[in-house]
């Protein structure tokens, strides 16, 4: 859970509490109409947290049902800190991906790291042993001085944290796009592993147990999330006030993960949950609800940072590295002396009722005990949770929007390569250094990712591979978005990213086994924005019912606007896969001289919000590729079974950059080249460096070749043979009429071949990112 | 050893018992080596690496067992966090800066092995060269010339960064581990825990744990 986004300030000032809380007049209505009275301050102030968009979903909840959450193997859905779906040997894996945005554009550093011990914290609350970080990161123009410093920032602030606590950063992507300049987006991923009989509920089930809480102290930082709680009308506070951002440490992370751990280990608590946004009212208010009972809380036992702290302080504090562990009364000493052991305060806060209320009591401050607590406050649970308020946003179509061609559509007369006097190779050596497909060295490097000795596949591939100890498993993980087509239309955004980040898992030979994701959008209260979010939902919702994946959880992100307007609709995804056998898994390089390498999949029209239409400037009127979800369905039957039969030496996805740069990927990442020929229609631009889906580079062993024709044809999957492997460039030989002959005959007489050695490539491609962003190597 | 903040204890332990070793956690706390030939200090970041890398763990309740145990004669291995808790506390020369770049450094490099003859290297073929991976920021080996002369005339230099992946972080002659005197603590930045399987990339590191292993039987033996 993180800091909570609030929402845009409209119209007049005004003095009344709950407008200076972000609530609405009608928001207020309902607050009375649940309590059957009006609220207090304290209890407006938990409300008002407690009914932010970031923890309410309330413009959201009604999209996100839509989504599929059950399917083979889930034992913990959207609703759970994580999703844990089962991958045998009675283990499970847990991951969930979450935003840090407004907090990291305001504190990079802080931002990040509080964004990685976040999400971390949801994947060991659920009983697992975190075991891999992805960071899914966008920026403006690297270019821009602001860009450089947030990026800087955010890179150190995931590394800092990550590196700290020992676990390791194994992937994910670095996205510049103009859009994210004043919004830049912190999505990070975490994969967590765990015995299932370990797996934890965050509930507080069992009236008369006790609600201990361990960890860091409570201070003011991160009150609200939100500046409109500074106002010096609230309440009698008058002490400074701090930034809203959180502040990290790691290393008490880091004691949290062991001694969390240890006591789900000893079954010592009935239930576990982290503390992030709405501080102690969420995680109280969560616990009850998910339970059914209610808890008292005794405002004085929470231990504080600073003096002089008011109740509402305390109550919705989000400092960091905090746990809430409801404990039968009789492992109270157990539980404690592990907290000890780990040097982590822990003090019992509160108890679990069976009234269904959230109260807040408090003996009194210090040195003035009363023999009568007082009650400060008392809200069902459900009001602050399950039953907070639900609001019906309008939805309308921008005025102007394109549409994807369907798939199987004609490819356009032509795309304007040849025409623009091109070279093919040119264009390939100017796309690898682009900072959008260049390596990620200079940012991975600053990731530790081989602490925990499980890194069999790491940075700098489309998807990690962690091995499973004491298994022949493997996991495998990728996180994908694709802001550029999600700007021309955000449902096929959403499609694009789901089979991408599937097809990016499959290409290891591994079977995904279930999606979370991101949804990170603009101001939902403006009707374009939300029918955004609504389509990108249901595109989400599409891809994962046609590829049998389920949802298991996922987080919302909105109001990510600036003066400078809303960012690109971005569909972040996080798949993860398993890989029943670690020796089956497949990787992108080439690796033997004579194999023959193929292309799976066809060619879809379209270069909008393609990296080359970046480069050309303009298309000619164009649309973004189509998905084809039966045959993306296909890829994922296909590419396992392949793998575990042998008959793949490597294979790679394409994406950005289209086919050239897959191909050059494949040829540097080996160290050797290819030599090739590619059939260009009359739309060689498309063919070369388009980014249609559905399509994946393989190389093959000869001997196995007839077997993976067999095992396409079983699929109804095309497979066209593309030349051998071999030498030190990449060759790639332009026939058809899109080549040479036809382009002379108009009189432009443009290379028909793709002829680079593998150093040039490779040294466009390594120094791409540093120079973009005018950093040494 | 476990110090709060430890990160590749389990790595080491894991790296240990499949190295043939007899191997378990020791716990910060506890004074008792309970019999063991040889303490390993893990990477990580103990007690967070606050004020200074390693200058907290040094005063740790354990670390006088340790002090005791080298000067008994028996064998430490610190790694990374460990080798910069071992600079901290006087067990091995010399102190790691923060890296030439002034960033973490995480990627896999090569190492030329100076000596054979010592407890931590007897295992490794004449000519071979180790391929690790490093993790730190904070792991730029620095000792003022006269002392650095002395160290490596007197064969105190271990390990160098060699070969095309080079020097990562700016080490004084590309020093990447050096040994005390008496030959029975070793301290390095790289992480062999890590390089213990050829699925991880390399099981380079092993032929360290082996080494390890068959120079404590030969001591146990006698």
């Amino acid at each position: 859970m993180s800091l909570a986004e609030p929402p845009v300030q409209r119209g007049q000032p005004d003095s009344a509490l709950h407008r200076v809380l972000g609530l609405t007049d009608h928001e207020f209505g309902e607050i009375s109409a649940r309590l059957g009275r009006q609220p207090n301050e304290l209890e407006l102030a938990m409300f008002s947290v407690m009914w932010s968009e970031h923890c309410s979903y309330k413009s959201s909840r009604p999209l996100l049902r839509t989504l599929p959450a059950s399917g083979e193997g889930v034992v913990a859905g959207p609703g759970e800190n994580a999703g844990v779906v089962r991958i045998g040997d009675g283990l499970a894996v847990a991951f969930k991906l979450e935003s840090h945005n407004h907090p990291s554009a305001v504190e990079p550093y802080q931002g990040a790291a509080t964004g990685v011990g976040g999400i971390l914290r949801d994947i060991f609350t659920m009983g697992a042993r975190p075991i891999a970080i992805l960071d899914a990161l966008k920026f403006g123009d690297p270019a821009d001085a602001r860009t450089r410093r947030l990026v800087r920032g955010v890179v150190r602030g995931v590394g800092g944290y990550g590196n700290c606590v020992g676990v390791p950063t194994v992937g994910g992507e670095l996205v510049f796009h103009p859009s994210y300049g004043a919004n830049p987006l912190v999505n990070v991923m975490a994969v967590g592993l765990l015995e299932e009989r370990d797996l934890t509920r965050a509930a507080a089930p069992g009236p008369g147990n006790l609600a201990v809480l361990f960890g860091s102290t409570t201070g003011r930082d991160g009150i609200g999330g939100a500046s409109v709680l500074a106002s010096a009308t609230f309440g009698e506070a008058d002490c400074a006030k701090r930034p809203t951002v959180q502040v990290g440490d790691p290393f008490a992370e880091k004691l949290l993960i062991e001694a969390s751990l240890e006591l789900i280990g000893e079954r010592l608590v009935e239930g576990l949950q982290d503390l992030g946004a709405a501080g102690i009212t969420c995680a109280v208010a969560e616990t009850a609800d998910r339970a059914g009972t209610g808890m008292v809380v005794d405002l004085a036992a929470i231990p504080r940072r600073e003096v002089g702290m008011a109740p509402f302080e305390v109550m919705i504090s989000e400092s960091q590295e905090r746990m809430l562990a409801i404990v039968r009364p009789e492992r109270l000493e157990a539980v404690l002396a592990i907290c000890a052991r780990w040097g982590l305060l822990a003090a019992v806060i509160g108890r679990v009722t069976d009234d269904g209320d959230v109260t807040v009591i408090s003996r009194g401050g210090a040195g003035q005990e009363q023999a009568e607590p007082r009650e400060l406050a008392r809200i069902p649970a459900r009001a602050l949770t399950s039953d907070a308020i639900l609001h019906a946003r309008e939805a309308r179509p921008p005025t102007h929007s394109r549409r994807a061609p369907a798939p199987g559509a004609a490819v356009l007369p032509h795309d304007g390569l040849p025409e623009r006097g091109m070279d093919p190779g040119a264009v390939l050596v100017s796309l690898l250094g682009d900072p959008n497909l260049a390596s990620r060295a200079w940012l991975t490097a600053q990731y530790d990712a081989t602490v925990g000795s499980d890194t069999v596949e790491g940075n700098e591939r489309a998807a990690a591979v962690i091995r499973v100890k004491g298994t022949r498993k493997a996991l495998v993980m990728a996180t994908d978005a694709n802001a550029r087509v999600g700007l021309l239309d955000p449902y096929l955004g959403a499609l694009t990213a789901v089979v991408e980040c599937a097809r990016n898992v499959a290409v290891t030979g591994a079977r995904p086994l279930g999606v979370t994701n991101c949804l990170n959008f603009g101001d939902p209260e403006r009707a374009e924005e939300y029918w955004r979010l609504q389509e990108a939902v249901r595109g989400l919702g599409d891809a994962c019912r046609a590829l049998g994946l389920p949802v298991t959880g996922g987080n919302v992100s909105l109001y990510n606007e600036s003066p400078e307007g809303a960012i690109a609709p971005t569909t972040q995804i996080g798949i993860v896969g398993l890989l029943e056998d670690v020796e089956w898994r497949v990787g992108p390089a080439f690796r033997a001289e004579g194999d023959l390498v193929a292309l799976l999949g066809d060619t879809v029209p379209g270069l909008a919000g393609s990296i080359y239409a970046e480069h050309a400037g303009s298309v000619p009127d164009d649309r973004p590729p189509g998905v084809d979800l039966a045959r993306e369905a296909a890829l994922l039957a296909f590419l396992p079974e392949a793998a575990s039969r042998g008959l793949l030496r490597s294979a790679q996805d394409v994406s950005g950059g289209g086919l050239a740069v897959a191909l050059a990927e494949c040829a540097m990442w080996g160290d050797l080249g290819a030599h090739l020929q590619v059939s260009v229609g009359s739309a060689p631009a498309a063919e070369l460096f388009g980014e249609g889906p559905g399509r994946v580079v393989v190389s093959v062993n000869p001997t196995c070749w007839t077997d993976l024709q067999a095992l396409a044809l079983r699929h109804d999957l095309p497979l066209r043979s593309l030349g051998t492997v071999g030498g030190h460039r990449l060759r790639i030989k332009l026939t058809g009429e899109g080549a040479t002959g036809a382009a002379e005959d108009r009189g432009s007489g443009v290379a028909d071949e793709v002829d680079e050695a593998l150093a040039v490539l490779r040294h466009a491609w390594q120094s791409g990112l540093p120079r973009a962003l005018g950093e040494s190597g | 050893m476990v110090f709060p903040g430890s990160n590749c204890d389990r790595d080491a332990l894991q790296a240990a018992r499949l190295a043939g070793m007899d191997a378990q956690l020791l716990w910060h706390e506890d004074p008792d080596l309970r019999g063991s030939d040889l303490v390993i200090l893990p990477g990580g970041f103990a007690y967070g690496d606050y004020l200074r890398a390693g200058a907290l763990a040094r005063f740790s309740p354990v670390m006088g067992a340790v002090h005791a145990h080298a000067e008994r004669g028996g064998l430490v291995l610190g790694i990374c966090n460990g080798f910069q808790v071992l600079t901290e506390a006087g067990l091995v020369p010399g102190a790691l800066l923060r890296n030439a770049s002034s960033r973490f450094e995480h990627r896999w490099v090569r190492l030329s092995v100076e000596r054979r003859d010592t407890p931590f290297t007897q295992a490794v073929p004449a000519g071979v060269t180790l391929r690790l991976p490093i993790a730190h920021g904070e792991g730029c080996y620095f000792l003022p010339g006269p002392q650095l002369d002395e160290l490596e005339a007197r064969g105190g230099v271990l390990f160098r960064y060699a070969g095309p992946e080079g020097n990562p972080n700016g080490s004084a002659r590309d020093v990447a581990g050096v040994i005390n005197e008496r030959g029975n603590v070793c301290g390095l930045m790289p992480h062999p825990e890590r390089a213990s399987e050829a699925l991880l990339g390399s099981e380079d590191g092993m032929l360290l744990f082996r080494s390890l292993l068959e120079s404590a039987a030969a001591v146990a033996a006698r």
